[in-house]
């Protein structure tokens, strides 16, 4: 019996070592490689309408159906072909299926990222392989400030700008605010988001204080103690940069003990997720998107054609990791597009200087390479107040305010921290 | 027969470390992984053989591949030799300290224990905000004795060094399981109060194990910090120990070659699985182990001595 064992691990690691993929022929498809969590936790709010995003709108740029400015076939009348990788498993297991996929399957362009910890290890190594690389999702603004880089480019906002963009949406919408308490995941996003979301507060309401800061463990899943704790405050805000399950958790059951009767409830990542929880998610709970994605986009033509074609195909509306690849990928097109003279195939080296400071408007509005000497996008934010509309049977986002990009995103050249910590100097609002 | 173990040993390290200029990148760097990964296997299975089994043994990969991360970057230092090996000996005096404790558990005590060892780590760094919590964060390109490549050559450096180390502590693994001490690693497995009664402190040995099996550890982190170029704390989280514990299982414990294989066959496998069934490849892993397990108990590394066996039994 132990031969038939034997026989396909041979075989598996022979395919493996002798698959190297051919030498490009001129009229060769342009393959992308896309990565997001297809398994794993954040795989059903992050990964999945990532990955389904990435679907649509690369059959709609090979079918020529996008848009103006961005109807041409495929990239500048080249095809797309697209590969489509996991990103669960150890950082390791990242950086070498990044490697693969660069080294091995000849990708022209990877695109995806959701977790900061793989961005922040696959940076390096696309600019040792000089690979066009273009991170989707992930929200840590280190990527561009710990070094600069030279492959690798981010369309999607980072971070920052969901806790400053809180934090003026509260403010503008509580004049009497004295007390706000926040309830985070205790590993990077939620603690990053936390310090954004209170640094920013410091500087907007300076006369508000913290009150109860709690960092229960990621994928806790129980949030009695903590709900305990919060209703004996007095603050009238709770800040909370939950996501997926955990979010789903914590809201069932605070709704059941009334918290959200007691303080509103500021949801960074809430839009991910109202579609799942629609009436069980209290009305009054200020919702974010990571920036003006789904319901807190503007009702443009392209924004329009972007939701049909996804609802269309998946019967759910797109929700904010969706846009965010659809951004990265209409900027990757520009940049190609730009990059590329006469019928010859442009270098990676053409293109990341045609990326470079690029500006364009996509579903998510209006995106300028502003940050990291042209490698990081910043576009406005939005935030609103979550309604759930009975007659219609529909969640909805009402009284939406808007924040312009640089009202919300630290200059260039200033470290995103450190920005909000000297008093957000320089936004324009 | 140990010397023509020994010679085929030889022989597939020097055709390891010939056949890497002549392999794509992609697959040098997927063995420079394994090979480091192999180190923490290696580990496993000395404790192994007296029957340990440890879900903990992410403590000292961490602490390697944290050791390496921290001196490049508060000092700038980037002597790959020095770095790995002050990667081993920082987590070998871990190893020496929490042995004190753990010397005097089995069975699943000493697998709980040293898992919850490991998770303290992972919950202090985890709090660390100022490392960059569970983001962690990059470890700059090493240098070989004043040699600084880039681009291919430092691939090839790389996999060349954790073959180098690897060599070594096969070498000094299979040498200490030819020992007295090593030896009665199955003694010990079977009826400890025996090999008491021969003369021999059975808890000075399983000591002298721990220490061996972290110095490992933190040689494989250590490496795998270099090759990858990042660190974080999902390094000493269970589910990291658990990853070497399926290694050691696919491997077996049956020699010292079979950690190194085993690891290069679970990376090719994980890697496979994850190129053609995007969505599945965790299955094609379980399935994998659980083959193992149902036709192949001894793992990987019982293949040459059934072989072997069934050679012999030939008039």
């Amino acid at each position: 019996m132990s031969l038939y064992v034997r026989i396909p691990f041979a075989l598996a690691a022979l395919a493996s070592a002798a698959a190297i993929a051919p030498a490009h022929a001129q009229q060769a498809p342009i393959k992308i490689g896309i990565v997001s969590f297809l398994t794993g936790p954040a795989a059903s709010p992050f990964g999945i309408p990532g990955r389904n995003g990435a679907e649509i709108v690369l059959e709609a740029f090979n079918a020529g159906k996008a848009p103006a400015p961005f109807d041409k076939v495929g990239f500048g009348g080249t095809k797309l072909e697209a590969k489509y990788v996991d990103e669960a498993g150890s950082v390791q297991n990242v950086v070498t299926e990044f490697r693969n996929l660069v080294q091995r399957d000849q990708v022209d362009a990877v695109v995806g990222y959701i977790s900061s910890g793989s961005c922040l290890a696959v940076a390096p190594v696309a600019d040792e392989l000089k690979a066009l690389t273009v991170f989707y999702d992930c929200g840590t603004p280190r990527i561009f400030e710990e070094k600069a880089r030279s492959y690798v480019f981010r369309v999607s906002p980072h971070a920052t700008m969901d806790g400053v963009g809180a934090a003026r949406y509260l403010v503008a919408k509580k004049k009497n605010l004295t007390s706000f308490s926040g309830i985070n995941q205790n590993y990077a996003w939620g603690q990053d988001s936390w310090r954004d979301f209170a640094g920013a507060m410091k500087v907007l309401a300076p006369k508000a204080t913290a009150d109860k800061v709690l960092f229960p463990k990621l994928f806790a899943g129980e949030y009695g103690a903590e709900i305990s704790t919060l209703l004996t405050s007095k603050s009238q805000a709770v800040h909370t940069s939950f996501w997926n399950g955990d979010l789903e958790s914590f809201t069932y059951q605070q709704s059941a003990r009334g918290l959200d009767k007691r303080m509103t409830i500021i949801m960074t990542t809430g839009e991910a997720g109202m579609w799942r929880m629609r009436d069980k998610l209290p009305d009054g709970t200020i919702i974010g998107g990571r920036g003006a994605n789904g319901p807190l986009a503007r009702d443009t033509d392209i924004n329009k054609w972007f939701h049909q074609i996804y609802m269309d195909r998946y019967n759910t509306p797109p929700t904010y990791p969706a846009y965010q690849m659809a951004q990265s990928l209409l900027g990757l097109k520009l940049a190609y597009e730009k990059a590329k003279k006469g019928d010859a195939k442009p270098t990676t080296d053409e293109i990341a200087a045609a990326f470079k400071g690029i500006e364009f408007t996509g579903p998510a509005g209006h995106v300028k390479m502003a940050l990291g000497n042209g490698h990081q996008g910043i576009t406005e934010t939005a935030y609103g107040t979550y309604k759930f509309n009975k007659q219609k049977n529909m969640p909805e986002i009402v009284d939406i305010m808007r924040f312009p990009a640089e009202c919300v995103n630290p200059p260039a050249g200033i470290d995103a921290d450190k920005w909000i910590a000297d008093g957000m100097k320089g936004a324009k609002c | 027969m140990i010397t023509r173990e020994k010679l085929a040993g030889g022989l597939a390290f020097l055709f390891a470390a010939a056949a890497a200029p002549l392999a794509p990148e992609w697959v040098v760097s997927l063995a420079t992984i394994a090979f480091a990964n192999a180190l923490v296997v290696l580990g496993l299975v000395v404790l192994w053989r007296t029957g340990l089994v440890s879900f903990g043994q992410a403590l000292y990969y961490c602490i390697g591949a944290y050791t390496v991360a921290l001196i490049v970057r508060w000092s700038g230092f980037t002597d790959a030799f020095a770095l790995v090996a002050l990667g081993g000996v920082g987590a070998g005096i871990v190893a020496a300290l929490v042995g004190f404790l753990l010397a005097r558990y089995r069975e699943i005590f000493f697998a709980m224990l040293s898992l919850a060892l490991s998770m303290i780590l992972y919950g202090v760094l985890v709090k660390t905000e100022t490392l960059g919590s569970t983001d962690g964060f990059s470890v700059s390109t090493p240098s070989f004795l004043g040699y600084r490549p880039h681009g291919e050559a430092l691939g090839l450096s790389l996999y060349w060094f954790t073959l180098a180390i690897d060599a070594v502590a096969a070498v000094l693994v299979g040498a200490y399981f030819r020992s007295v001490a090593g030896s009665l690693a199955t003694p010990i497995r079977d009826n400890e109060i025996r090999v008491e009664f021969l003369g021999v402190s059975v808890t000075r040995i399983i000591h002298t194990k721990v220490v061996i099996a972290g110095v490992l550890g933190g040689l494989g982190g250590a490496l795998a910090a270099l090759t990858i170029g990042h660190v974080d704390p999902a390094m000493s989280y269970w589910t990291t120990s658990g990853g070497f514990v399926f290694v050691t299982i696919l491997a077996g414990a049956g020699s010292v070659a079979a950690a190194f294989v085993g690891s290069l066959v679970f990376e090719m496998v994980r890697s496979f699985a994850v190129d053609i069934m995007p969505g599945l490849w965790q299955m094609v892993l379980g399935s994998v182990l659980l083959l193992t397990i149902l036709f192949l108990p001894d793992g990987l590394g019982s293949l040459v001595a059934r072989l072997r066996k069934r050679e012999e039994a030939k008039p």
